[in-house]
């Protein structure tokens, strides 16, 4: 048990443990507490596959950009005193069912995949070849990326507007 | 680069141990006496009246959405950034077409005012509130006058 | 870093008897200890600075009752607030309100990791150094926004959300007069952009590229300031206006852990300001005083240098108002980064 092991163990604990307090938590400010810990705890597995630049954007957007629109848009349409927004559970029986299906399938489906082991040698620097690729090989999926987020800048303000009247 | 963010993570939780120590600290030595009044919340020493909520400002969350677009615009240019050096006009000119086309996205939610925040005017709110400061001056014309939104 | 915890493995016995992860991990958590100390001895210094500079400029004296020239003061202030009874008032969310303190005093323990602080001994060598300072100081509007609203209080959550969407908007041109840096230097690390500035005062940042850096710089500092919430930008903050923003029910130690952390913020940008534009641990004149641990001192410097600046445009400059605030992010200082991007782009074409 190396320490990369104990490492990936606990990164692997802390993801798990956040996402169950999103899915189960009654007050939606717990669930995006819990959001916010599993999106660190996904950023820490970049670490562990050596994906550095991808693991601070993992930060920078998903923490410091999408978890700051949910929390804008919770605390902005329900009241403090009072939570209105109420999660439940219903029908337990039937859910558990499903989900003890479905969990099982995947879970034996993992089991049974013969995944290829790469060999992880010491991680390397990656900023400069995802450089290298968008002015490369991704060119045009680069520059597709600008009009998507023209898109959906153009959509998300029409959107706003509309709502304000 | 395991030991960099090994080193990062080791921050973060001892960062938080450092709060946790000191709090512990002052919980061990603070005196405990709590009543309603210090209690209550914080209203400026008026007691709080009605519910706390805040009036839904539209503001907030389109500013929030433009910002993630151009974040994440930020997060596609650094990987180009790092190699703009060594490469030359073509990669130059790429990285206009993609500046270029969100900057048409920041002149769209400019000119249609989502960038606007209410600017306070006095309007119909300090009127109604305290006519009479307000007799000496003329009544502002209606289409001027907005709601005072708190933002 | 690593080369020290490797030749203490293969040289010292007791050491080596130790797995390696066991001594990487008693090393990180001193030298983290040691940052943590480093913030909140910041703080008490910074803080004394302040008033003395705010009591200078306003022409009286600042403290001066505790110890000689008012120097023991902020010590005994953070004695005095460890000793303050810690309100949780009964309405305000119980676990939120303590986990916000926590978070957002680990965000700028974890940007300190990454600065470089000298030529050849360094902590951590991020290979996306700049990247990695940007994004970690990131989380800390999750933090404000959780202050606000775990205190279940009308002003706290206004200028929670105020000061979350003021930090938000001002990170975009930060983020982009840091592109205009790293696209003359061609690497994210810290290491190699005080590297190319290496040699004396006319080769730092600030000058080259003349205009394009200065007004990169310039929107740097804007922009840092108001992520910083620090006047002219400190609407969440304002008494007049708020009570006292997003920290308004937050009492005792928990009220000065946000003082801590936001000085360790001004110190952090101040410190990647200096790193980026002004040198790095370079010493200006070239040669002199320019290896080993000299390189902390002129860090050092030109990272209080910056943090006089603030403290100086505090008591100079009004407040500006929130709609002003955003006009100056948005249609200001967002063009303006562009446009340097584009002209430095240019420059380095021909």
């Amino acid at each position: 048990m190396t320490s990369f092991d104990v490492m990936f163990y606990v990164i692997a604990a802390i993801t798990l443990f956040s996402a169950g307090v999103m899915v189960f938590s009654k007050n939606i400010i717990y669930n995006a507490m819990g959001l916010l810990f599993a999106f660190f705890g996904v950023a820490g597995i970049y670490v562990m596959l050596g994906a550095d630049f991808l693991a601070a954007t993992q930060l920078l957007i998903y923490v410091g950009g999408i978890l700051v629109l949910l929390l804008f848009g919770v605390m902005l349409s329900q009241r403090i005193t009072g939570l209105e927004m109420r999660t439940d559970t219903l029908q337990i029986l039937p859910a558990a069912i499903v989900c003890g299906g479905v969990a099982a399938i995947l879970l034996w489906m993992i089991w049974k995949t013969p995944w290829p082991k790469a060999d992880i040698g010491p991680p390397e620097p990656t900023t400069r070849n995802i450089g290298t690729l968008f002015m490369t090989d991704y060119l045009i999926p680069f520059e597709i990326v600008s009009v998507l987020l023209l898109a959906a800048l153009v959509g998300a303000a029409f959107i706003g507007r509309r709502n304000a009247q | 680069m395991w030991f960099d963010f090994a080193a990062a993570f080791t921050f973060i939780v001892v960062g938080a141990a450092f709060v946790g120590v000191n709090l512990l600290i002052s919980r061990l030595l603070q005196p405990r006496h709590p009543t309603a009044v210090k209690l209550s919340t914080y209203e400026c020493g008026e007691l709080p009246v009605g519910q706390s909520w805040v009036q839904f400002n539209n503001r907030f969350y389109v500013i929030a959405l433009v910002f993630l677009i151009f974040e994440v615009e930020i997060a596609f240019l650094f990987p180009w950034a790092v190699v703009f050096k060594g490469l030359g006009l073509f990669a130059f000119v790429e990285a206009l077409i993609f500046v270029g086309i969100l900057l048409v996205g920041l002149a769209y939610v400019w000119r249609k005012g989502d960038l606007e925040w209410d600017k306070p005017q006095t309007g119909k709110y300090a009127r109604e509130s305290a006519p009479q400061f307000f007799e000496d001056q003329p009544a502002p014309v209606e289409s001027e006058v907005r709601e005072h939104v708190m933002a | 870093m690593r080369e020290l915890i490797e030749t203490l493995q293969s040289d010292q016995s007791f050491f080596a008897g130790l797995p390696p992860a066991v001594l990487t991990l008693i090393f990180l958590v001193l030298g983290a200890v040691f940052f943590a100390t480093v913030m909140a001895l910041n703080a008490l210094v910074m803080v004394y600075a302040e008033r003395k500079v705010s009591a200078w400029m306003q022409d009286r004296m600042g403290p001066m009752e505790v110890g000689p020239h008012g120097i023991l003061q902020t010590l005994a202030d953070a004695i005095k607030l460890l000793l303050k009874e810690d309100i949780v008032p009964a309405a305000a969310d119980k676990r939120l309100h303590w986990f916000a303190p926590f978070l957002i005093f680990a965000v700028p323990c974890a940007a300190f990791v990454a600065l470089p602080y000298t030529r050849e001994f360094v902590f951590t060598n991020f290979d996306i150094g700049v990247f990695y300072v940007a994004s970690i100081t990131s989380l800390s509007v999750i933090a404000i926004l959780i202050a606000g609203w775990a205190s279940n209080n009308k002003w706290a959550l206004l200028g929670g959300m105020r000061a979350a969407a003021q930090i938000v908007s001002y990170e975009i041109p930060a983020g982009l007069a840091i592109i205009v840096i790293v696209m003359q230097v061609g690497s994210l690390n810290f290491n190699d952009i005080s590297l190319a500035q290496d040699g004396g005062i006319h080769r730092w940042f600030i000058w080259r590229y003349f205009p394009f850096n200065l007004i990169a710089f310039v929107i740097f500092y804007l922009a840092t300031l108001a992520e910083c919430n620090r006047t002219p930008f400190d609407l969440p903050e304002a008494e007049s206006e708020l009570v006292a923003g997003f920290h308004t029910e937050y009492s005792g130690f928990k009220w000065s852990i946000f003082m801590l952390a936001e000085y360790a913020e001004m110190l952090i940008v101040a410190l990647v300001g200096a790193a980026l534009f002004l040198g790095g641990w370079s010493s200006p004149i070239p040669g002199f005083l320019n290896s080993g641990a000299w390189g902390v001192l002129w860090f050092g410097l030109k990272g209080a240098f910056l943090m006089f600046t603030y403290m100086w445009l505090r008591w100079t400059l009004p407040r500006l108002r929130v709609d002003q605030l955003m006009h100056l992010s948005w249609k200001v200082l967002t063009p303006f980064s562009f446009a340097c991007i584009l002209g430095v782009g240019l420059w380095m074409l021909i």
